[in-house]
C-alpha cells in the first residue's frame, strides 16, 4: 500500500478516495505477492468488495464510517469473524465456521474497517517462526529464505509487504512484537485486559492480548485506540478508558525517563541487536529524554516460569479439539479412541508438544514445583518491574535476540526456538504493555526491531517513546 | 462438628457379634434457580428440544469466555447463609477431565478456595450435621444412549445434547455426621426444605435438579472410621436410603468375613437393587486443577453479604415450629404446608377462629396448588359456614379456587354462584314439596324392602338434584332422605 | 536432578494417555528428550526462594466481575449442529462412550 491507514482513512472519510479503491488495491498487491509469501489463509475479496461499497454509500450520504473507514485489515486466523473458517492454521479445525464476531471484528467493523483476509501463524500460536502451520510456512518480505517470526508471523509479513495496511495479530509471549521487528514493522501489545480476548482463540489465556501490527506508529495507535475498550463478555477487561494514543504519538519525550535494560543486552543477544538497541538509547537522548540503565533480575527467570505457564493453560484450552462438535473427527470405535485419533490427527507437532509439557506441569506431584513455582516467579517478575518503574517512565530493551533467521534452523530445536521470546516474555509474564519499533538493520541488512516497555495502562508513554524513536 | 443424637440414628446391623455403625456423609449437587446459565446468557432451562437453550459460551466455542451470572452468586451466598456457613472470598479453578457432554473438557468449578466453609444443617431430630464446605460449578448436557440396552454399557452409540451445559450448581458437602441410611434421607429431605425456602433450587430429585452422592462406611463402635466408597446415582429419597442400605450391609458381610473394603467409586443400580464397582481408587483421575484465567476472584463485599442475610426469609424448621403450635400438632406432621409456603395462611386462618384441622384438610387437599389471592380472613369464614353445613364439601372447594384465582371476597362468590340455595335448610324445604308432590312413592320409600329403597332414592336424590340445579351435595342428600324416612 | 530424571518414558506415555494423545514409540523418546530439555531449562526457578511469594495466576488485579441475570440471543439448534462431525435427531452422535474409563463422577448419573 502506498500510503498508510491514517492517511487512507482521511481521504476515505472526505470522499476523495473511495474504499473500494482502498481495498482493490490491497486485493490487487495480496494478488500479487502473496503467492510468493504465503501470508493469508483466506482472502475476503467478495465481502471485502461489497463491505467497501457500503462504506462509500455512508460517506456519499455524508455519514462519517468511523476512523478505519474504507482500511483493509487482515486478522491473525486465531480470531473469530461469524461465517469466515478460523484455523488456527491446525488441521483439527478444518472447516468450522464461527457463528459469532469476535469483539474486536465488532469494534473494527464499527469503525468503517474491512476484514481483508485471514493470516497464517504458528498452529494455535505455539511457535516463534510461522513454520509450524498446518497450511504451510510465511515468508518474510524482507528475505524470501527467513522466517517472518511468529506466531503472528503471517500478520507482520502481510504488513511488511504492502498487502494491507493493517493487521491484528495475538501476543502470548511476544507473537506480535517478534515478527514485527523481524518484518521490519510495528507491533504493540497492549496491557492484558485492554482488548478484548473474546473471540480470540485461546492459547494461553491469563497472557494472551490481540494487538495490533502497522507500517508505522501512528497506524498502530489508531488501530489500538479503535480496538482498546471495556469488554463485558470479556471478564478480564479493564474497565479503566485507554488515553489517546494519536495524541501521544504527536508527544514531546523531553523529560522522560528511560530505562536500558541491562539483564537483556550482553550474552545471548546478538551483536548487532544489541547495537540497534544502544543506537536507540542514543536517539532518545537526543530527543530529551534521560536513559539510564536498569537491571529488572528476575526477568532472567522468565523464559523457565513462560514455558510452563503457557504449555500448562494450552493443555486445558485445547482440549476441547475433541472432534465431537466442531472440526476434524476421525474416526474410532468409541469416543475415548475417537478422541485420540482426532487429536493425534489434528495437532502438529509443537502443539503436541507443548499439550504434554503443560499437562505434566500440572499434574499430581509436580503442580507445585512447576506450575505454581511459576505463578509465584511471575511476581517477582511484576515486583522487579515495579521497582524499574519507580525510576523510569518506559524501559528499552531489543525485541527478538537476532534478526530473521533461516528456516529450518531452530524447528528441530525446540529450546533455541523457544528462546526467540527471552526479550518479549517479561512483559507478557506481568501483563505490561510493549511496542517493538523498527530501528535500522543488523546483519545481511534485515530489519532490527527495539522494544518499548511501560507500566501498565501507560500504553500512551509507550507510543510516545516509540514515535520518538521513528521520527529520530 | 460433634455429632450428637446419635442413639436413634444407628442401624443395629448385627453380624459377628459385634454393632456396627454407618458413618455418612453426603455431597449433594443443586441446581439454582438462576434465568440464565453460570456464565452465559442462555436460558437455564432444558426442557424443549435438544440443543436449543445454548449460545457460543456454553458450547465451549473456540474464543467464547464466561462471564460469572451474579444471581447464582446470591443464590450460593442464600444457601450458606442458612447453612450457618462463612461466606469466603472465593475463586474459579478448572478440572480437567475429557467427557463428550462437557463442551470444554473441563468443568468450572471451584476448588481449594470454595465461596461457603463450614457451618451445619439442623435435622428435624434436632441433630446438626456438619458442613465441611458449599462450591459453585458448572453441570454438564446429556448423552443419551441408544442401542444395545438403552444403558451406557453395550450402547451402538451415543447423542449429546448440550441444554444443561453450563447450568449452576451448587456442592454441598457435609461431614460425615450421619449415622444412618434413614438419617441421610432426614439430611437431603431437610436441605431440599431449605434450599426450597431460600429460593435456590426448586429441589425436584426426579428431574436431577437435586442429586445425591453418597460416602459410607462402616466400623465397629467406638472404632476409627473404616474404608469408605463413594455411591452414586441415586435419584430420589428412597433409593438414597436403599443404597445406603444396600452398600453399608456389603461392607459389613465384607469385613465379618474378614475381608477388608476397598477405596472404591461404585454405582448404585436401582432395578438390581444393589451397588456396582464403577471404578477404584487406582483408576482415580488426575483433574489436574489450575485457578481458572478467564474468571477473576470473587470477593463478595461484607454490605452484600449482610444484604442478603437481612433479606434471608425464615427457616422451615422455624416455620414448621411456629406452625405446629398453631394448629396443635407435631412439627413433622406439618412439613408439607412449609414446602408449599402454606403456613402463613394457616397461622392467620387458625387465628381468625378456623378450625385448624379444617384448615390443613382444605390446604391439602383442596389448595394443593396455590393459595393465590386467598385471605385468611375469607378462609376462616367459609369454614365456619362449613362446618354449619350451610355449604357442601364440592362447594367449598369451588370457592376455595374462586378465591385462589380472583381474590374476590367470600360473599360475591357465594351471590354469583348461588350456593345458598342449597343450604341444609333450603334442602330440607324441597324435600317437603317433593314428599307432598309424591306420596306414594315416599310411602314405598319409606316400607319398601331395601331394593325398592334404593330405586326410590335414587328417583328422589335425582329430583332434588333438578330442583337444585346439581348444587347439592349427594351425602347430604342420602342423609338428609334416611332420616326424614327414619329408615 | 539430572535431566534424565525430570521426566521418564513413562511419565511421557502416561500424560499422553491423559492429554487423549497417541504417540508413537519415537515420538515418545524424542520428547521425552525434548520434555526433559525445557524441564532442565526451567530447573533455575527452584534455587529461587518464593516462600512468601504470592503466585500471581491474573496479571491484572479484577475482582467481582458479573453479569446480570438476564437471558440473551441463542444459538439455533441448526447453527449449533451444522458444525457437528455427526449429528442425529438434533443432537452430537459419538461413538459408544466407556463407562469404565469415563472420569465424571457426575456422568454416571447421566444414563
Amino acid at each position: 500500500m502506498r500510503q498508510g491507514a491514517l492517511t487512507l482513512a482521511r481521504h476515505v472519510r472526505s470522499g476523495e478516495m473511495s474504499a473500494v479503491e482502498v481495498v482493490e488495491e490491497s486485493l490487487a498487491q495480496i494478488k500479487a505477492k502473496d503467492g510468493r509469501i504465503s501470508a493469508f489463509n483466506a482472502v475476503l475479496g467478495e465481502r471485502s468488495r461489497r463491505r467497501a461499497a457500503e462504506i462509500d454509500r455512508q460517506v456519499a450520504l455524508g455519514e462519517d464510517p468511523g476512523p478505519l473507514a474504507g482500511i483493509p485489515v487482515a486478522l491473525k486466523d486465531n480470531i473469530c469473524a461469524s461465517g469466515v473458517p478460523t484455523t488456527c492454521s491446525s488441521r483439527i479445525l478444518e472447516g468450522w465456521l464461527p457463528p459469532y464476531d469476535a469483539t474486536v471484528v465488532t469494534r473494527l467493523q464499527a469503525a468503517g474497517a474491512v476484514i481483508i483476509g485471514k493470516t497464517n501463524m504458528d498452529e494455535f500460536a505455539m511457535g516463534s517462526s510461522t513454520e509450524a502451520s498446518a497450511t504451510g510456512p510465511t515468508r518474510n518480505p524482507c528475505d524470501l529464505s527467513r522466517v517472518p517470526g511468529g506466531s503472528s508471523g503471517g500478520s507482520a509479513a502481510a504488513v511488511a509487504a504492502g498487502m494491507t495496511p493493517l493487521a491484528l495479530g495475538s501476543d502470548t509471549g511476544g507473537s506480535i512484537r517478534q515478527p514485527a521487528a523481524l518484518c521490519g514493522v510495528v507491533g504493540a501489545k497492549p496491557t492484558y485486559g485492554r482488548v478484548s480476548r473474546y473471540g480470540l482463540v485461546a492459547f494461553a489465556s491469563s497472557l494472551d492480548q490481540i494487538g495490533p501490527i502497522a507500517a508505522d506508529v501512528a497506524d498502530a495507535a489508531l488501530a489500538l485506540e479503535v480496538i482498546a475498550s471495556h469488554d463485558p463478555m470479556d471478564s478480564t477487561s479493564i474497565p479503566d478508558p485507554c488515553e489517546s494514543l494519536l495524541a501521544a504519538v504527536e508527544r514531546d519525550v523531553g523529560g522522560m525517563r528511560v530505562g536500558l535494560i541491562t539483564d537483556l543486552l550482553g550474552e545471548g543477544i546478538d551483536h548487532d541487536v544489541t547495537e540497534r538497541v544502544e543506537a536507540a538509547a542514543r536517539a532518545l537522548e537526543e530527543s530529551g529524554a534521560e536513559v539510564q540503565e536498569v537491571s529488572v533480575p528476575s526477568i532472567s527467570y522468565g523464559l523457565s516460569a513462560y514455558y510452563l505457564i503457557a504449555p500448562a493453560e494450552a493443555s486445558s484450552n485445547l482440549a476441547r479439539y475433541d472432534g465431537v462438535r466442531y472440526g476434524l473427527r476421525v474416526k474410532g470405535e468409541n469416543t475415548e479412541k475417537m478422541n485420540v485419533a482426532t487429536r493425534t490427527a489434528g495437532f502438529g507437532d509443537e502443539v503436541k508438544r507443548r499439550i504434554m509439557l503443560g499437562t505434566f506441569a500440572l499434574s499430581v506431584g509436580y503442580y507445585d514445583a512447576y506450575y505454581k513455582k511459576a505463578q509465584k516467579v511471575r511476581t517477582l517478575v511484576i515486583r522487579d518491574f515495579e521497582a524499574a518503574y519507580r525510576s523510569c517512565d518506559v524501559l528499552l530493551a531489543p525485541t527478538s535476540p537476532s534478526v530473521a533467521f533461516a528456516f529450518g534452523e531452530r524447528i528441530d530445536d525446540p529450546m533455541s526456538m523457544y528462546y526467540s521470546d527471552v526479550c518479549t516474555i517479561p512483559s507478557s509474564l506481568a501483563g505490561h504493555p510493549a511496542i517493538s519499533v523498527p530501528f535500522g538493520t543488523g546483519a545481511g541488512g534485515l530489519p532490527v526491531g527495539v522494544q518499548i516497555l511501560a507500566p501498565p495502562l501507560r500504553e500512551a508513554d509507550m507510543f510516545a517513546a516509540a514515535a520518538a524513536l521513528e521520527r529520530a | 462438628m460433634s455429632t450428637q443424637a446419635r442413639g436413634g440414628g444407628s442401624i443395629q446391623a448385627q453380624a459377628g457379634g459385634h454393632e456396627w455403625e454407618i458413618v455418612v456423609g453426603l455431597e449433594v449437587h443443586a441446581e439454582l434457580a438462576t434465568r440464565t446459565k453460570l456464565f452465559s446468557a442462555s436460558p437455564n432451562s432444558f426442557e424443549g428440544d435438544p440443543n436449543t437453550n445454548i449460545d457460543p459460551v456454553c458450547l465451549g466455542l473456540p474464543g467464547t469466555l464466561p462471564v460469572l451470572n451474579v444471581q447464582a452468586v446470591e443464590l450460593a451466598i442464600r444457601v450458606c447463609l442458612a447453612l450457618n456457613s462463612e461466606v469466603r472470598p472465593s475463586e474459579f479453578a478448572r478440572k480437567n477431565y475429557f467427557y463428550p457432554d462437557m463442551p470444554k473438557d473441563y468443568q468450572i468449578s471451584q476448588y481449594d478456595k470454595p465461596i461457603g466453609v463450614g457451618g451445619f444443617l439442623e435435622l428435624p431430630s434436632g441433630k446438626k450435621v456438619g458442613i465441611v464446605r458449599a462450591h459453585i460449578e458448572e453441570d454438564t448436557g446429556k448423552s443419551t444412549h441408544v442401542g444395545g440396552t438403552g444403558r451406557i454399557d453395550g450402547a451402538e452409540y451415543s447423542l449429546v445434547d448440550y441444554n444443561r451445559a453450563g447450568v449452576p450448581l451448587l456442592e454441598i458437602v457435609s461431614q460425615p455426621d450421619l449415622r444412618s441410611a434413614a438419617e441421610a434421607r432426614e439430611y437431603v429431605s431437610e436441605l431440599r426444605a431449605v434450599l426450597l425456602a431460600v429460593g435456590a433450587s426448586d429441589g425436584k430429585m426426579e428431574e436431577g435438579s437435586l442429586r445425591v452422592d453418597a460416602n459410607v462406611s462402616v466400623r465397629r463402635r467406638g472404632e476409627r472410621l473404616g474404608t469408605r466408597c463413594e455411591i452414586k446415582n441415586m435419584n430420589s429419597l428412597r433409593s438414597i436410603g436403599r443404597g445406603i442400605e444396600y452398600e453399608a450391609k456389603r461392607q459389613v458381610a465384607l469385613l465379618s468375613a474378614g475381608e477388608s473394603v476397598s477405596q472404591e467409586t461404585r454405582h448404585w443400580n436401582e432395578s438390581e437393587g444393589r451397588t456396582l464397582t464403577l471404578r477404584g481408587k487406582e483408576e482415580a483421575t488426575d483433574y489436574r486443577y489450575f485457578p481458572e484465567p478467564d474468571l477473576v476472584p470473587l470477593r463478595p463485599s461484607s454490605e452484600w453479604v449482610e444484604s442478603i442475610r437481612s433479606a434471608l426469609p425464615e427457616l422451615p424448621r422455624f416455620r414448621r415450629a411456629r406452625l405446629a403450635a398453631a394448629v396443635g400438632r407435631d412439627a413433622s406432621s406439618v412439613a408439607l404446608f412449609v414446602e408449599r409456603n402454606q403456613d402463613t395462611l394457616a397461622i392467620e386462618a387458625v387465628a381468625a377462629g378456623a378450625d385448624p384441622a379444617a384448615v390443613l384438610k382444605h390446604l391439602e387437599h383442596n389448595l394443593s396448588e396455590g393459595t393465590g389471592r386467598l385471605t385468611a380472613g375469607a378462609f376462616a369464614e367459609l369454614i365456619a359456614m362449613e362446618s354449619k353445613g350451610e355449604l357442601t364439601s364440592n362447594q367449598v372447594k369451588a370457592t376455595l379456587a374462586e378465591m385462589a384465582a380472583t381474590g374476590a371476597d367470600l360473599k360475591s362468590v357465594l351471590a354469583d354462584a348461588d350456593y345458598q340455595a342449597v343450604s341444609s335448610s333450603r334442602l330440607s324445604s324441597v324435600l317437603d314439596e317433593l314428599v307432598a308432590e309424591n306420596p306414594v312413592e315416599w310411602e314405598r320409600y319409606r316400607e319398601g324392602d331395601s331394593r325398592e329403597r334404593k330405586k326410590l332414592q335414587g328417583f328422589f336424590t335425582g329430583k332434588i338434584m333438578r330442583l337444585t340445579k346439581g348444587q347439592a351435595d349427594g351425602r347430604a342428600v342420602a342423609e338428609l332422605l334416611r332420616k326424614r324416612a327414619q329408615v | 536432578m539430572s535431566s534424565e530424571h525430570r521426566i521418564s518414558i513413562e511419565d511421557v506415555a502416561h500424560v499422553a494417555k491423559l492429554a487423549r494423545l497417541h504417540l508413537s514409540d519415537e515420538e515418545i523418546l524424542r520428547f521425552t528428550t525434548q520434555l526433559a530439555d525445557v524441564l532442565d531449562h526451567a530447573s533455575d526457578i527452584e534455587s529461587l526462594n518464593t516462600e512468601e511469594v504470592e503466585p500471581t495466576s491474573h496479571p491484572y488485579p479484577l475482582s467481582n466481575v458479573f453479569r446480570s441475570d438476564d437471558p440473551g440471543p441463542t444459538l439455533s439448534s441448526e447453527e449449533a449442529l451444522s458444525q457437528g462431525p455427526e449429528v442425529e435427531d438434533g443432537q452430537f452422535r459419538v461413538p459408544p462412550i466407556l463407562i469404565r474409563s469415563q472420569q465424571s463422577g457426575a456422568a454416571a448419573m447421566r444414563q
